[in-house]
């Protein structure tokens, strides 16, 4: 029996297959800094169940690394608390900016779904979400897709991550390479070019002088807003010329 | 697993969470000024520019500027891969195996 196209896109399989299908390159980048958190938290007197639990709870990489690193150091609740939320405010541009796409996500689901919500799952959903055939479903599935990579290979790393090699085949490249290609997926004229060079510029330079995370977030909004100026006075002259 | 550690983690979850959840929950549903759809739309590609950048041209501790490292030098093709198929899955490959030839030369 053969289903109509509407039928088959709302085909839990399908919306699962290529969910699943999506999520592959965060996969196989999360494999190598899963390993990687795992191995450091061990070294640092963690358990593989600790492990799995911040994982699960947290699902941050960065924020992970620096919590660990923190505790171990005999830092307390309060510092480490505060020191995730500062890492992690990046995420507040990323939800807005997803939000675009999700006007009719159920909202029990858009909550399990900004669970996901992370550098690599937006770069990746906001591509997709450009095309026709992805959805918030494909989306949620996504994001758990790549939160279940990320759970296994801190737990991999902490049970046994001295054994693996670290660098074969050049794996540990592969959120980069992820990373500069959606880049240019994003592309869509020139002014995204411009936007690029300057957030990259500006990130370049304040990551020199600031610590962790805040340089994202700081050039980011930087470059959209000089964006929408660009954009401004582009449209204004143009205004000017025809008038 | 203690208690001081489970209530840690439980901290660190939450705050994380609450970033991503708040402006999904409040602004998915809303109609946004035509002024911040436009400034969202410039989010993604400002976001992942300035997640990359930096790792490809500074290095080290303190950090500093570094041109010719294989980060770098591998990044170039890993564009023009993506720029001329158009195709995730090839130029993650393609970057990957790259990185890993640099490497081996290199040392």
């Amino acid at each position: 029996m053969s289903q109509s196209p509407a039928l088959r896109h709302n085909n839990v399989i399908s919306i699962l297959k290529e969910g699943i299908a999506g999520g592959w390159p965060i996969c196989l980048g999360y494999f190598p800094i899963g390993i990687a958190f795992g191995v450091i938290a061990q070294k640092a007197g963690f358990t593989p169940v600790e492990v799995a639990f911040m994982s699960l709870v947290v699902f941050a990489g960065s924020a992970q690394f620096i919590g660990v690193s923190m505790l171990a150091a005999g830092a307390g609740i309060v510092p480490v608390v505060m020191t995730t939320f500062m890492v992690n405010l990046r995420h507040v541009l990323m939800s807005s900016s997803l939000s675009l796409h999700l006007g009719n996500m159920p909202r029990g689901w858009l909550s399990l779904f900004a669970y996901g919500v992370t550098d690599e799952s937006f770069a990746l959903n906001s591509v997709r979400f450009r095309g026709s055939s992805w959805d918030w479903r494909r989306a949620l599935v996504l994001n758990h897709t790549a939160n279940g990579a990320w759970i296994a290979s801190t737990v991999a790393g902490g049970v046994c991550g001295g054994f693996i090699p670290a660098g074969a085949f050049g794996i540990d490249y592969a959120l980069t390479a992820m990373f500069l290609c959606l880049i240019v997926f994003q592309v869509r004229g020139g002014l995204y070019v411009v936007i690029a060079f300057i957030s990259g510029g500006v990130a370049v330079v304040l990551s020199l002088i600031m610590p962790g995370n805040a340089p994202v977030i700081t050039a980011s909004m930087f470059a959209a807003t000089a964006g929408m100026i660009i954009k401004k006075m582009r449209s204004s002259r143009e205004g000017d010329a025809a008038s | 697993m203690s208690l001081e550690y489970v209530l840690t983690v439980v901290g660190m979850g939450v705050v994380t969470y609450i970033p991503r959840w708040f402006p999904l929950f409040f602004l998915s549903r809303r109609r946004l000024p035509h002024w911040l759809v436009e400034w969202l739309d410039f989010i993604p590609v400002s976001i992942l520019s300035a997640l990359v950048l930096p790792g490809l041209v500074t290095g080290g501790e303190p950090r500093h500027v570094v041109f010719f490292q294989p980060e770098l030098i591998v990044a170039v093709p890993t564009l023009l891969c993506a720029w001329k198929t158009r195709s995730l899955a090839g130029t993650v490959l393609c970057g990957m195996s790259l990185y890993w030839l640099v490497g081996k030369v290199m040392l």
